[in-house]
C-alpha cells in the first residue's frame, strides 16, 4: 500500500508532467486563459490518463513485450502506433459516452476532448510506464497521479493568468512570451519537490 | 527646507510633459515624493477607509525590519569573531581580506565580546551586499520606470532590504548583483512592476541564486564569514547526520536559536527579532495575522505528526515542532515573506489556506526532502503559485453561497 501511495505522490509532485518534464505544453499554454476551462481540460486529462495508461500497460505487458507471446519475438517496435491508436480510440469512446450520458460535461469540454488525443502528456505517461516497466496496479496509480499532477499545474497556471490580467506586460512579451516565463517561474517553485526520494 | 522645495518646483517644468528631460520624469517624481508628500489630490468622489497607501505600507515594513537588520549587523560579526578570535590578529586580518584591513584600521579587535567589533565586522559584510542590491536593483528599477513610463515604487526598498537579509554572509557580491537583477527584472518588472507580479521578487532572486550557485548559498562553510571554516546550521547538521543520532546532531540550545546567536543567513537567525517585526506589522495592519497564524498552524501540525514517526536514517524527523519555529528562516519567511500582500492570497479565507499550505510545505521539504535542508523559501514560492487559485475557489464558493441564499 505504501508503495502505491508514494508512487501516487511522486507522479503528482516530484515528476509533474507539465512542470518537471514540460510535457503537453501546447494545450498547457493554449487552454489556460481561465480557471474554469482549465479545470475541465484537467479533468478530461485525468480521466483519459487513468484509462489509457493501464490499457496500454495490458497491451505492452501481454502482447508487445519481448517474450510476452513467444520468447525471442519482440514486438516493441509497434509500441508507438499501438499506444496512439489506443489513446485515440479511448478518447473517441469517452467522447461518445459523455455526449450520450453527460451532455452538460460534454458541452463544457467541447473541443478539448478530441484535442487530448494529440497531447504529448498523455503519450508521455504511457511511454514512462513502458520505460519503467510498471505492472497493472502501478500503471493505474501512475496514470491517475500523473493526470492529477498535470491538471493541478494547468489550474494553477490559469489562476495566475487570470490574475495577470491586471499586469502591464511589455508589448513584445504579451501573450505566449510572458506565459512561458510564468511557467518557468512556476517550475522554479515546483523544484521544491525535486530530490524527494519516495 | 523651503530651498529644497523651491529647487524641486523650479525643475518641475523640465521634467513635465514637453519638457527637455521628460524621459526622466520617474526619477524626478521619485525624488520629490521621497522627500515630500505627493501634491496630487483626488478630484472625484473618493472612498477612503484608511489613510494607508503603498508608501506607508512599505515604510512600515522597513521599520519592522529594523530588529532583524540590527541582528544582521551584530550576529554576522559575532559568529565570525567567535572563530577569528582563536587566530592571531595578523592571521585574522589576512583571512578577512580587504575587510580585514579596513576592520583593523577602524579599531576592530576580533573580540566576540566587543559590541563595536561585532557590529563593525557584521556591517562590513551586510552593507556591501545591501549597497550592491540597492545599486543594481535600483538601476533596473529606474531603467524600467523611464522606458516604460511608470513610477519608481517604494516597493523596491522592501525587496532590496529583504534580499540581502536572506543571504549568507560569505556570498560573493557579483552573485548578489546577478540575483537581484533576476528578481527585479524577471520576478517583477516584466509583469509591470510593483503589485503586478505573482512571485515575491526577493525570494525569486534568492531561489535563482540557490539553484544557479548552490555552492555559495547552501552547505556547511557559507554560514560564517570566515574563510576556510565550516559551521553548519541546525538544519544542515540534522540533514547530513549519519544514522539515528536524532537531536544529538544539534549543538545549539533552543534559546540560542530563539535569540539568534547561531550561524545562518544574515538577517534570519533571530526568531525574537522577527517576532518584534511581526508585532509591528500586525499592530499597523500591514502584515496579515491570518497568514502568519496559518503558516504556524500548518507547520506545527505536520511537524508534530512527523515527529511521532521513528526514523533511523533521517535525523530531521526527530526535530520537535517547537524547534522548527526557531531554526532556519522559518520566522523570517513567515513574518516578512509570506505576508507580502502582492503575491499572497487576497481573500481573508484564502489567507488561512495559503498560510497553512506554506506551513505544510515548509515542514515537508525540511523533513522529507534530503536535497534541501531549508524549506521555507521554496514553500512560499509554492504558495505564491497557488495563491490565485485559492482566491478563485474562495470567491466561487462565496458566489455560490450567496446565489443559494438569494434563491431561497
Amino acid at each position: 500500500m505504501e508503495h502505491y501511495l508514494s508512487l501516487f505522490v511522486k507522479s503528482i509532485f516530484v515528476e509533474n508532467l507539465a512542470l518537471a518534464f514540460f510535457l503537453g505544453m501546447c494545450t498547457f499554454l493554449a487552454v489556460s486563459k481561465n480557471v474554469k476551462t482549465a479545470f475541465g481540460l484537467g479533468l478530461a486529462v485525468v480521466v483519459i490518463q487513468s484509462i489509457t495508461v493501464p490499457m496500454n500497460n495490458v497491451i505492452y505487458q501481454n502482447i508487445l513485450k519481448e517474450g510476452a507471446i513467444i520468447s525471442n519475438f519482440g514486438l516493441e517496435y509497434l509500441g508507438l502506433i499501438c499506444y496512439i491508436g489506443t489513446i485515440a480510440a479511448m478518447v473517441q469512446i469517452l467522447e461518445m459516452t459523455l455526449d450520450r450520458f453527460f451532455p452538460a460535461l460534454y458541452n463544457s469540454l467541447g473541443i478539448f476532448l478530441p484535442l487530448i488525443t494529440v497531447n504529448c502528456a498523455i503519450l508521455g505517461g504511457t511511454l514512462f510506464m513502458v520505460e519503467r516497466d510498471y505492472n497493472l496496479p502501478e500503471s493505474l496509480v501512475y496514470g491517475f497521479g500523473s493526470g492529477v499532477g498535470w491538471a493541478l499545474a494547468i489550474v494553477a497556471l490559469a489562476g495566475i493568468r487570470e490574475k495577470m490580467k491586471y499586469s502591464d506586460v511589455p508589448d513584445g512579451l504579451k501573450g505566449l512570451g510572458i506565459t512561458f516565463i510564468t511557467v518557468g517561474l512556476m517550475a522554479l517553485a515546483f523544484m521544491s519537490f525535486s530530490g524527494i526520494k519516495l | 527646507m523651503k530651498i529644497l522645495r523651491r529647487l524641486l518646483d523650479s525643475q518641475h517644468s523640465k521634467f513635465a510633459k514637453g519638457g527637455k528631460l521628460e524621459k526622466f520624469y520617474p526619477l524626478y517624481e521619485a525624488t520629490d515624493t521621497f522627500l515630500y508628500t505627493p501634491g496630487e489630490v483626488t478630484t472625484n468622489a473618493s472612498h477612503v477607509r484608511d489613510g494607508m497607501d503603498l508608501k506607508r505600507i512599505m515604510s512600515m515594513v522597513i521599520v519592522a525590519l529594523i530588529p532583524c537588520i540590527a541582528m544582521a549587523f551584530w550576529n554576522t560579526g559575532y559568529q565570525a569573531n567567535l572563530q577569528l578570535s582563536e587566530m592571531s590578529f595578523e592571521d585574522a586580518v589576512a583571512n578577512q581580506g580587504w575587510r580585514g584591513d579596513l576592520f583593523a584600521s577602524l579599531g576592530g579587535t576580533f573580540d566576540a565580546n566587543s559590541l563595536w567589533s561585532n557590529v563593525l565586522l557584521g556591517g562590513l559584510y551586510f552593507l556591501p551586499a545591501y549597497i550592491v542590491t540597492m545599486t543594481v536593483g535600483g538601476l533596473w528599477e529606474v531603467l524600467f520606470a523611464t522606458v516604460r513610463k511608470h513610477e519608481v515604487n517604494e516597493g523596491f526598498l522592501v525587496t532590496g532590504m529583504l534580499f540581502p537579509l536572506t543571504l549568507p554572509p560569505s556570498i560573493p557580491l557579483w552573485q548578489v548583483a546577478l540575483g537581484i537583477s533576476f528578481g527585479v527584472v524577471i520576478g517583477k518588472e516584466i509583469f509591470g512592476g510593483t503589485g503586478r507580479n505573482f512571485l515575491n521578487p526577493a525570494l525569486t532572486a534568492r531561489a535563482f541564486l540557490y539553484f544557479a550557485y548552490p555552492g555559495q548559498i547552501s552547505g556547511e562553510s557559507v554560514w560564517t564569514a570566515v574563510d576556510g571554516m565550516s559551521s553548519a546550521t541546525a538544519l544542515t547538521a540534522l540533514g547530513t547526520a549519519p544514522g539515528p543520532v536524532g537531536m544529538g546532531a544539534v549543538d545549539v540550545t533552543w534559546w540560542d536559536s530563539f535569540l539568534g546567536t547561531i550561524p545562518g543567513s544574515m538577517g534570519e537567525t533571530s526568531t525574537l527579532a522577527c517576532l518584534i517585526g511581526a508585532a509591528i506589522l500586525i499592530a499597523t495592519g500591514i502584515g496579515s495575522w491570518r497568514i502568519m497564524s496559518g503558516v504556524v498552524i500548518g507547520a506545527m501540525g505536520l511537524a508534530t505528526l512527523l515527529w511521532g514517526i521513528p526514523s533511523d536514517t533521517n535525523a530531521v524527523f526527530a526535530l520537535p515542532a517547537y524547534w522548527h519555529l526557531v531554526v532556519g528562516g522559518f520566522a523570517f519567511g513567515t513574518v516578512f515573506m509570506a505576508t507580502d500582500p502582492v503575491s499572497a492570497s487576497m481573500t481573508e479565507t484564502g489567507k488561512w489556506f495559503y498560510g497553512i499550505l506554506i506551513g505544510l510545505m515548509t515542514i515537508l521539504i525540511r523533513v522529507i526532502n534530503p536535497a534541501f535542508p531549508e524549506g521555507i523559501m521554496l514553500a512560499i514560492l509554492f504558495g505564491n503559485v497557488f495563491a490565485p487559485v485559492i482566491d478563485y475557489l474562495v470567491v466561487q464558493a462565496n458566489v455560490k453561497r450567496r446565489m443559494a441564499r438569494n434563491a431561497a
